[in-house]
């Protein structure tokens, strides 16, 4: 009977390696363990997400005590779709992590690395399978803590991952406390924590000036940790700084929990019917979202290097899922939900490159990329593809999530909104052009002793390369998926 | 009267928290905010919240003031005088302040019963916990029955805080040399002989608290706090090297993983009745006595976590400079 | 509003100058220490918030004695419970961070460090500015 403890088996696995990975000495044995943990954490959510698929949502009370006494889990398919993401991009990045911790991370810390690792994974699965809104919180900052140290170990090849980490320590606190702030409010109001009961509840309390405040303080705490824009200036440099292989995971998957955990809160929590969605959505989304994506961008074209220069992409990226939920259609919450699965395939892909780069060339700039096309051909092949994912070029995933938001702008008659989402992916050419130029186009130096990245390391790269082009070329199940979300999330029949 | 008291309570919080915006000596900070923790702490105890405010006692003006009291021994004393503008915080802070007071018109009134969070949830936890768990401290019942998942969270991230200054601060401990070894309070024999005396209480106590906190207030956080807090003492006085020697660095990072692992354990059990995660009630011969096995044993597991953070986290502060000297205390 | 009214939010309102207090040293202080001080006195109010919303006027802790009491709500005292581990988990983890800043930059003053990274920052052109 397995299968029916599967959803508290997708948190606990990885809860449970994580002391027994601390006992490991030797990083071999801790990043083997990790490894089959986060493959088995990847089974789990496939079979969680073919068992919604088929029957619904699933509910688990921890404890067996009935909702909403109890914690109870709560899994359809927005979430077991996002499960899926975060395990499947965790799985990804451990074959890659071994070479690239063992070159950037001291090497006394290695073994332990693995164990912040798994915590951090469990905090994020723990996050998003919940239907507790405290329980939420408290996975939250598992999550939040182990990223912190994450980022830190940055500090083996630069200090400046130290005053990352403490930047982002004190941002993601408070953002925290606001959303702690939030959950007491309604809490006051209701008596109740469960998601489900608070929904429930909170009808007939739509004017309440309590619930009111509620509201702005929990999407301004998921917006400080989702870097919403102008609250993003912590992720630039918590990404640019952190080890590679922490950067590829955190990239395709710490801000996706983020914006699950907003979309659950939006939509489930408050409902399609709270009276102050809309108002927030056209004027505070939509600019916000707009912001982003053209201001973020314009940074990222003047970056030298290369990981902060994807990390403002990524803050633009949010800008599209944000954007995509303004809509307040079926249309444009498919478009958020199926981009957070295409951005975390290019970014994880893209992350990854610059990872590559940073083993051969020590840093990854436009100085140090120089004519690199000639001597990590693979490399920077897959960049190039990823490049174009990111853009939205067809037969990528980039252009599944573009052709959504587009069509979702038009459906609700904003024209201009299309003109400008087409226009804002017209920055990301410049910027990925920049790195094509430097790579293809410049002369290596003629010192250059630079080789090819070792299999380790091309071979996931080129697993989500190539998913890029999969789910590019046939989005039929992503598009399913991802529109049978939306359609619960707005309580629209299937 | 009550409120008389809350009220000057609130208002003796209120001034210190303004001398520690006020202060640039960043001792005074640090012990004003200690005061602070204490002062909560007794409007904690006024608001009936007992078991909180034994926690926040312990914790904020007992570990954080001597984490924070050995991080200043390793940085600096002052605070440098601003430079930047803070009439943007200022505006910020001050509409965010005033956001949280419009929402209060539509909360209940302080101490209304009929107030929702009296209504809905809690009453259950009240009437039922003598019958379902069996325990009089309804705190401890929901703690690590009802809402036991959270507390399985919770030691998590305590164990995540562990992993983190291990990971953060253990390359920069330094050896023992011979100048460092020598103690800091050798000479004080006063203190040595309290300390030896005061050290078996202590360590009983934080027994009585672990073991007994499904009567009165207390339980596996606050008992592995106050074992720490013995240890911390110890270590103080007689070294770092002398506590190293009772309980290595090895030993804590195992009881650190360990407690984790005793948790989620007894959660574990239960699959194999075929029962959901952390239900004890399949541990007794009924489900009450289950219920209080299972409380025990993860209340066994939230000290032993909590105490090696605690422990493991003032090893890697005070092992990276030599013992604190007199003078700066 | 009548008197009564006002009394019964009174504390809460006391309770936001407390937090606002603790978020305004936060963000408006460059010191790494004072920041993490300014957390605590954040979240510790927050503490005082939840708290303040399960008294009940005459009530008593919630531990049963066998007598019929009345009992203040046990339930945010155990959500608060868990929020003082978190939150003595992130000032462990901040002040540790504060002691590898001051070895790595020898300060512990964000405008310093911010100059510094700047500065790194302007050298990155520089071929072998990085390590």
């Amino acid at each position: 009977m397995i299968s029916a403890h599967l959803p508290i088996l997708q948190v606990i696995v990885p809860l449970i390696a994580a002391p027994l990975s601390a006992f490991c000495r030797r990083a071999g044995v801790a990043w083997y363990l990790s490894l089959v943990i986060c493959a088995v954490s990847f089974a789990i959510s496939i079979a969680l997400l073919i068992q919604v698929l088929e029957e619904g949502h699933i509910s688990y009370l921890l404890g067996s005590w009935a909702a909403p006494w109890g914690i109870e889990y709560r899994v359809d398919v927005v979430n077991a779709f996002v499960l899926m993401i975060i395990s499947g991009i965790g799985t990804a990045v451990l074959p890659y992590a071994r070479t690239s911790i063992a070159a950037e991370i001291e090497p006394h810390n290695q073994a332990l690395f693995y164990t912040a690792y798994l915590l951090c994974l469990t905090g994020l699965l723990g996050m998003v399978i919940t239907g507790d809104a405290f329980n939420a919180f408290v996975f939250l900052e598992i999550s939040s803590l182990s990223t912190y140290a994450l980022v830190a170990l940055g500090a083996g090849t630069d200090r400046r991952a130290l005053s990352a980490a403490y930047t982002y320590l004190v941002m993601g606190t408070i953002g925290a406390t606001f959303f702690v702030i939030g959950i007491g409010l309604v809490y006051m109001m209701t008596g109740t924590l469960n998601m489900a009961d608070l929904a429930a509840r909170l009808q007939g309390l739509e004017h309440n000036r309590t619930v009111l405040v509620a509201f702005a303080f929990i999407v301004t705490g998921i917006g400080l940790k989702l870097a919403l824009f102008p609250m993003h200036l912590w992720l630039p440099n918590a990404y640019a700084f952190a080890p590679s292989a922490v950067t590829v995971f955190l990239a395709a998957t710490a801000t996706k929990a983020a914006v699950y955990l907003l979309l659950r809160f939006l939509f489930t929590v408050f409902g399609i019917d709270y009276h102050i969605l809309g108002l927030t959505m056209t004027w505070l989304f939509t600019p916000l979202a707009l912001a982003a994506m053209f201001a973020a961008s314009t940074v990222a074209i003047f970056q030298v290097e290369l990981k902060r220069m994807l990390a403002y992409s990524s803050v633009a990226q949010i800008g599209y899922m944000v954007l995509g939920m303004s809509f307040l259609s079926v249309t444009g919450l498919t478009a958020t939900i199926i981009h957070l699965f295409n951005h975390a395939l290019m970014k994880g892909a893209l992350f990854m490159v610059l990872g590559a780069i940073v083993l051969r060339q020590g840093a990854a700039t436009f100085n140090t990329i120089r004519g690199l096309g000639r001597k990590m051909p693979w490399t920077m092949a897959a960049f190039v593809t990823g490049g174009l994912s990111l853009i939205g070029v067809p037969l990528t995933v980039g252009f599944v999530s573009k052709w959504y938001l587009v069509a979702a702008a038009l459906e609700s008659g904003r024209w201009p909104l299309a003109v400008l989402i087409v226009l804002s992916s017209l920055l990301a050419v410049i910027y990925v052009w920049r790195v094509v130029e430097a790579a293809y186009l410049e002369e290596p130096p003629a010192d250059s002793k630079a080789t090819e990245a070792p299999l380790s390391m091309l071979v996931p790269t080129w697993i989500l390369i190539a998913a890029n082009i999969y789910f590019g070329v046939d989005a039929g199940l992503t598009s399913r998926i991802a529109s049978a979300g939306a359609r619960l999330l707005l309580g629209v029949a299937q | 009267m009550e409120s008389v008291i809350n009220m000057a309570l609130l208002v003796f919080l209120a001034g210190t928290a303004f001398a520690i915006l006020r202060r640039t000596t960043l001792f005074s900070v640090v012990m004003l905010s200690g005061v602070f923790s204490l002062v909560s702490a007794a409007l904690l105890v006024h608001l009936d919240a007992v078991d909180v405010a034994f926690t926040e006692a312990a914790v904020g003006a007992g570990v954080s003031t001597v984490l924070m009291l050995s991080t200043l021994a390793l940085t600096a004393r002052h605070e440098a005088p601003g430079t930047r503008s803070r009439a943007i915080p200022l505006i910020v802070v001050f509409l965010t302040g005033l956001a949280l007071v419009y929402g209060t018109l539509d909360m209940p009134r302080f101490g209304d019963p009929s107030a929702p969070v009296h209504q809905h949830v809690a009453p259950r936890y009240i009437s039922a916990t003598a019958h379902e768990i069996g325990m009089p401290n309804i705190v401890t019942a929901v703690l690590a029955s009802y809402r036991g998942f959270d507390t399985l969270g919770e030691v998590t991230v305590i164990f995540t805080a562990g992993i983190a200054v291990l990971l953060l601060l253990a390359g920069t401990i330094r050896e023992p040399t011979t100048a460092t070894k020598i103690t800091a309070m050798e000479h004080h024999l006063v203190l040595r002989v309290v300390t030896k005396v005061l050290i078996g209480p202590i360590l009983l106590f934080a027994l009585y608290v672990q073991f007994h906190g499904d009567y009165g207030p207390g339980g596996g956080f606050q008992a592995g706090v106050i074992f720490a807090a013995a240890f911390i003492i110890y270590a103080l006085v007689f070294g770092l090297e002398t506590a190293g020697n009772a309980l290595p660095g090895r030993a804590v990072r195992i009881l650190l993983a360990l407690g984790v692992l005793i948790y989620s354990g007894t959660g574990v059990v239960s699959f194999f009745f075929n029962k959901n995660f952390l239900d004890y009630s399949v541990l007794g011969a009924t489900a009450q006595a289950g219920q209080h096995i299972g409380i025990i044993l993860v209340e066994f597991g939230v000290g032993m976590t909590v105490a090696a953070v605690m422990v493991s986290t003032f090893y890697a502060f005070a092992g990276q400079n030599p013992p604190i000297g007199d003078e700066e205390w | 509003m009548e008197f009564k009214d006002a009394f019964g939010l009174f504390n809460y309102w006391i309770v936001i100058v407390l937090m606002m207090t603790g978020l305004y040293i936060v963000v408006s202080r460059g010191n790494l220490v004072k920041k993490i001080v300014g957390l605590n006195i954040f979240q510790t109010s927050v503490f005082l918030l939840y708290i303040s919303m399960g008294k009940v006027t005459g009530g008593t802790a919630p531990i049963l004695t066998g007598k019929p009491e009345v009992f203040s709500n046990p339930l945010p005292h155990v959500l608060i419970l868990t929020a003082i581990v978190v939150g003595i988990a992130t000032t462990a983890l901040g002040l540790a961070l504060v002691v590898r800043i001051k070895n790595a930059y020898n300060s512990i003053e964000e405008d310093e460090i911010q100059k510094l990274d700047l500065a790194a920052e302007n050298e990155v052109d520089e071929p072998g500015a990085r390590p």
